[in-house]
């Protein structure tokens, strides 16, 4: 693969910061082939899929999805099974503010930048880009060690949440006229739907307006399991974990009929023994 | 009009105004005394006591019966005459029943009509100029807590500009823009340097006074704007629309700074297309409105669906410019927010026009 310049893609909301930061890398690293620069968290993952390119440079806080979100749902939708199959591309995460104390990975796969973005700085990723790159196993940016990085990185922004001390025992949904008091030892499983959240229960299915992300700081996480951005499931009434030729793994809960995927963020939760 | 609960009187400023009413009372007695010797002085000291207390008590705790006398003491428009004319009026009659009472003689069968005539002449002189301290007293602490109050909120709003300023998305994004404008268009890097330097000098200069010309207000707004704008490239459009002939009114400082911020943090920029921004001021005969809408995500920080901790700041904005109206106006300024997922977000103040 060394006979093709190497690749990236640009995401950055502000046109003048993108544009610099196409300047600096022409400085920086002349061979580099900028194929598109866009603007949102769901444009980039759509290009990163169209143009599979070998370097991501994602903002963290940009409109509709977040860099972080994006690099989650890529790694979701990358085709890493088959023939035409490509590594996962190396991610930088560019930024104005080190809100996940990203420093704690500089030396690993997932790299991060600064604003604003400092020729030295760029410098030093882009040398350690052209190592990874220019190694002869290109797994050698896996998506494995992505992972495991993206997952610190979401824990990390999570850490500033404050710690709730009472735990939720039960889930006030309202049916109608009335709330409906639903234990939560009933609940299987949450699923964030567009502006709701659906509770599922063995029995029924109730709507509730709490987001998920709340719901996720009040529940026992060693209970509820994430398997997804929008589920959360029951650990023990899980039943089965499959895995379909695409690459993609469901599961299933006993006493519900619809199956729920499983991000490939969470699948390591689920290895046999 | 609704009775004011006991609990909501102050007992203390009551105490100090009935030492203050018995005071007055043997002043008058004494007085009274020192002119005619020749009389005995405990029927002029109890008479004197009698009227004065009913008086003041009829006054001072029948005030309470009026909701527009809850904050600033004294009722508004005719009660607030009609009262102290009743009360001096029914503070005699009562007063004089009670001392008669007490010595078991009756004023009314006995005094002459003259006499009669001069005591209540004596009484109403007397209970107009004291009711008069009571009031001015009152009027004057009233304002001097509102003012306090204004400074407050205006500190208040201050503070969540710098805030603001300080925020470090804000803060590093904006010197990463002018940083890159530096090296590519040095013309342009001056003129958003003028802005961030008027940005952030508009928290120092709004702390000299509570209120400034809508004219600076709408300068400071578009200092933001024109940062946003660098930064934000055609995602933002605005239009600051304020007639020449309002550009003198005065507003309490910073007051529409929140709602613009709203609507840039949580409409346009999270917004992927972005939007249009407008700020307007109209005049409708004695009122202004201000308006502030933006075609953005339809963001409603009042709606308890965003109750989650982001949230609370974003009320906060809402929030602050409901009380800082509140304070400069009373009751006859309004605010109303609309939020629609369609349309984006419109804020609405309306409030006295002060030149």
């Amino acid at each position: 693969m060394s006979t093709t310049p190497p690749t990236a893609l640009i995401a950055e909301d502000e046109p003048l910061l993108a544009m610099a930061l196409q300047a600096e890398l022409a400085r920086a690293w002349p061979a580099l082939k900028v194929l598109a620069t866009v603007g949102d968290g769901a444009s980039a993952v759509v290009q990163a899929l169209a143009l599979q390119p070998d370097v991501l440079f994602f903002d963290i806080r940009m409109p509709g999805q977040s860099g972080l979100e994006a690099a989650v749902e890529l790694a979701d939708q990358w085709p890493h099974e088959g023939p035409d199959s490509k590594p996962f591309p190396a991610l930088v995460f560019v930024t104005a503010y080190d809100q996940y104390a990203v420093q704690a990975f500089e030396t690993q796969a997932v790299d991060y930048l600064l604003k604003p973005v400092q020729l030295a700085r760029l410098q030093r990723t882009v040398e350690k880009l052209q190592l990874a790159l220019a190694k002869p196993d290109p797994a050698a940016i896996s998506l494995e060690a992505t992972l495991v990085q993206l997952r610190g990185l979401l824990a990390s922004g999570n850490a500033s949440a404050p710690v709730v001390n009472t735990p939720l025992t039960v889930i006030q949904a309202s049916v109608g006229n009335s709330i409906r008091m639903v234990p939560i030892d009933e609940v299987l499983c949450f699923e964030a739907a567009d502006k709701y959240v659906r509770v599922l229960t063995a029995e029924r299915e109730y709507l509730i307006r709490t987001p998920l992300k709340e719901l996720t700081d009040q529940i026992d996480t060693k209970v509820f399991w994430q398997v997804h951005r929008g589920t959360v499931v029951r650990a023990l009434a899980i039943d089965a974990v499959t895995r379909d030729e695409a690459g993609k793994t469901h599961l299933s809960v006993r006493g519900l009929k619809e199956k729920f995927v499983v991000s490939r963020l969470y699948s390591h939760l689920f290895k046999a023994m | 009009m609704a009775t004011t609960p006991l609990a909501s009187i102050d007992w203390n400023a009551k105490l100090r105004h009935f030492l203050q009413t018995v005071a007055f009372c043997l002043t008058i007695a004494g007085l009274h005394y020192a002119f005619r010797p020749e009389r005995t002085f405990a029927p002029g000291l109890v008479y004197s006591l009698s009227i004065g207390i009913t008086t003041w008590a009829l006054i001072d705790f029948g005030s309470h019966l009026f909701p527009s006398a809850r904050q600033s003491g004294w009722p508004s428009g005719l009660w607030g005459k009609l009262l102290p004319v009743a009360g001096i009026a029914s503070g005699y009659v009562i007063g004089t029943s009670i001392a008669d009472t007490w010595f078991g003689w009756s004023t009314w069968a006995n005094a002459t009509q003259q006499h009669l005539l001069l005591s209540g002449f004596v009484s109403a002189v007397i209970g107009a100029i004291v009711t008069y301290y009571f009031y001015s007293k009152g009027k004057a602490a009233y304002l001097e807590q509102k003012i306090s109050e204004a400074n407050r909120l205006a500190a208040e709003a201050r503070l969540k500009l710098l805030e603001t300023q300080l925020e470090p998305h804000m803060l590093f994004n904006t010197l990463a823009n002018l940083r890159v404008l530096i090296g590519a268009d040095p013309a342009r890097a001056q003129a958003m340097l003028d802005h961030i330097i008027a940005y952030l000098r508009s928290t120092l200069s709004a702390s000299r006074s509570s209120s400034q010309s809508l004219e600076r207000e709408f300068d400071r707004l578009r200092d933001y704007l024109e940062l946003m704008t660098v930064r934000m490239g055609p995602r933002l459009r605005y239009t600051l629309d304020l007639p020449p002939d309002l550009a003198q009114c005065a507003v309490p400082s910073l007051l529409l700074q929140p709602l613009v911020e709203n609507s840039i943090q949580h409409g346009l920029e999270p917004k992927v297309e972005g939007g249009t921004l407008t700020v307007r001021a109209r005049r409708n005969a004695d009122t202004l409105t201000l308006e502030v809408c933006d075609t953005g995500m339809g963001f409603d920080p009042t709606d308890p669906a965003f109750t989650h901790p982001p949230s609370a700041d974003h009320g906060f904005g809402v929030q602050q410019v409901r009380e800082r109206l509140d304070a400069a106006f009373g009751s006859r300024a309004t605010i109303t927010f609309i939020a629609s997922r369609a349309e984006g977000t419109r804020a609405t103040l309306c409030f006295p026009l002060t030149p």
